[in-house]
């Protein structure tokens, strides 16, 4: 399979990554060559065998469900979550209107 | 009298402890090698002197007082910027993150402060870690200390731990941490004469490291000698509630179990990793290696890992995949860079955002990976990537039943010069051929030094383990380490 123009730029859209016509070309060739290299996995009879889930046997925890069983998100964190906000307003994250 | 930052992470230790040079003493001396090569060799992104300073006064405090020491008291390391450090810039050298202060700590590095380390700055990397040479930092390359002998063209120090390769290879640390999602750890080692070890998945916590691909990441020690990275991986390495895939074990006693004596042990050598047209002197170095494990009383047999040409294609679906989905978190919103265009909505905010933000290789990484996870192409990529990562696991499962470590080459060639590869993607994923296989499986993984080839430059060799058998690896490593007797280093330039 390979991409086209139409197509990478359907990517980048749904990645949320502007792109210009100008980088939109270069990058066709590009990940069409990335894309016919990975092709080869096509070629491996993977008859039975399930995708790999885990590489080293674990099982998930549950951990106490109760507040502040780990500190850092126990809440009333409130200024240090949003120090690194580049436009936190009024204690919230500032965005742009998204009501039309 | 030998030179403090000539010493190794164990005989700083020890030298601290035993008063032949107070903490302080060693941490003056580190500060100072940093600052006279950051110049040339940028291997940090940010420097921070006075945690170091801060962190040996304590520990000197400490020893006057009688009280206990740490296992790492005294001993100044680099910091890969790729772990959060609480108050200190972490940016995964990405534009993105520039300017992100994290208001907590990563797991790994406050282990590390708790053993008595102290930080002499945030080492370079390649962009999110993705990338074999460096050279995809937004702070720029790192220059690897090692030139060709009658050459100034600067060679690349490896990737994506290069900042931590070439910043130990150059003693402006004794040791320093890295990330490992394909070879990071090891590649760079391989470059720059120098040990480090990729342990079994989820042996070191992921909290507080900038995600990659979660699978395959893993951090570990890098530093001069088979024993240092022992003795800081017991300090890195331990459960941690707070990672869904850190292992509950307890953490071994990695130093104490050193021995380089093979007797009773047996080495595969995959026959899939003789590449065609391999390196001549890759292939001469893997046979000496081979030799110094027969002498340390190891047993070699050939094995097969039928699914070895696999694993790089597999790799780069599933890492970039994952890569997709973890950067997704970059948004202009709540850390790192925004860029909001005149008139903007939030869409457009976030795709300027994200234009801006991330370098071409990551953002062809996003791409690649958000176009194996879309409808109608999941299973095709996806799906049959996870499955072939299943056959490559299970090639080293039956491997493990005939042998007890695997030895490759590290990388299938010395360090190349900066701008070499840059330009072809493909080309420059080649050069994780023989690291990429234990990654998938989860296995842990070491490169040691090995020697010099015909131009003066390092090769390592490479040790693959059974999962949790980090002992294994690091023995058969110390065996080649005794033998190999590596002591050439970059003669000083900088």
């Amino acid at each position: 399979m390979s991409v086209t123009p139409e197509t990478v730029a359907r990517i980048a859209a749904l990645a949320r990554i502007k792109v210009t016509e100008g980088e939109l070309a270069a990058m066709v060739p590009e990940l069409n060559g990335i894309l016919a290299w990975v092709e080869q996995l096509g070629e491996v009879d993977v008859s039975g065998v399930a995708p790999m889930t885990a590489v080293i046997p674990n099982t998930l925890r549950l951990r106490a469900d109760v507040v502040g069983a780990i500190a850092e998100t126990a809440g009333d964190r409130r200024d240090d979550v949003l120090a690194n906000a580049p436009a936190a307003e009024h204690g919230f994250f500032g965005v742009p209107k998204v009501i039309e | 009298m030998t030179e403090l930052t000539d010493l190794s992470l164990c005989a700083i230790r020890d030298g601290v402890a035993g008063g032949a040079f107070s903490a302080v003493e060693v941490a003056g001396a580190f500060n100072d090698a940093v600052a006279a090569a950051q110049g040339a060799l940028n291997a940090f992104v940010v420097t921070t002197p006075e945690k170091a300073l801060a962190a040996a006064e304590a520990v000197d405090a400490d020893r006057a007082a009688g009280r206990p020491l740490g296992r790492l008291a005294g001993v100044p390391i680099g910091m890969k910027d790729l772990f959060a450090t609480k108050g200190v810039q972490t940016t995964a050298a990405s534009h993105i993150l520039e300017g992100f202060v994290p208001p907590y700590e990563s797991t790994v590095s406050q282990k590390l402060w708790d053993a008595g380390a102290g930080m002499l700055g945030k080492l370079n990397l390649d962009q999110f870690a993705m990338g074999s040479s460096n050279e995809t930092s937004y702070f720029g390359n790192v220059v690897s200390p090692w030139r060709k002998p009658g050459s100034e063209a600067a060679l690349a120090p490896g990737g994506s731990s290069g900042g931590s390769s070439a910043a130990i290879a150059a003693r402006l640390c004794p040791a320093a941490t890295g990330t490992d999602t394909g070879g990071s750890i090891r590649q760079p080692a391989a470059f720059t004469g120098i040990s480090g070890i990729k342990p079994t998945y989820g042996r070191c916590s992921r909290w507080g490291v900038v995600a990659f691909a979660s699978s395959l990441d893993q951090a570990g020690p890098m530093a001069r000698t088979v024993q240092d990275c022992a003795v800081m991986l017991e300090a890195m390495a331990g459960f941690d509630p707070k990672d869904a895939t850190s292992l509950e074990l307890p953490v071994p006693a990695w130093e104490a179990g050193l021995s380089a004596d093979l007797r009773g042990k047996v080495v595969g050598i995959p026959r899939e990793y003789r590449i065609d047209g391999i390196d001549a002197d890759v292939a001469a170095s893997w046979d000496a290696g081979i030799a110094w494990l027969k002498d340390a009383g190891a047993e070699v047999v050939e094995i097969s890992l039928p699914h070895t040409r696999y694993a790089l294609p597999t790799y780069y679906i599933i890492a970039p995949a994952e890569a997709s989905s973890n950067l997704a978190r970059y948004d202009g919103v709540r850390y790192g860079l925004r860029d909001l265009p005149q008139g903007a909505g939030l869409q457009e905010m976030y795709a300027a955002t994200r234009a801006a933000g991330f370098g071409p290789e990551v953002k062809r990484r996003i791409l690649i990976g958000t176009y194996v996870l879309s409808a109608g192409f999941y299973d095709a990529y996806y799906t049959q990537a996870q499955k072939v990562r299943a056959l490559i696991a299970r090639d080293f499962e039956e491997a493990f039943k005939v042998c007890d470590v695997i030895l490759t080459p590290t990388a299938p060639s010395a360090a190349f010069a900066l701008g070499e590869k840059s330009s072809d993607p493909l080309e420059m994923y080649l050069n994780d051929v023989f690291s990429v296989p234990a990654s998938l499986a989860g296995l842990p993984a070491m490169s040691v030094p090995a020697g010099l080839n015909r131009d003066g430059l390092p090769l390592g060799l490479h040790l693959i383990g059974r999962p949790l058998d980090e002992q294994g690896v690091l023995n058969a490593g110390l065996a080649i380490e005794q033998r190999a007797a590596f002591s050439a280093r970059p003669a000083r330039w900088w």
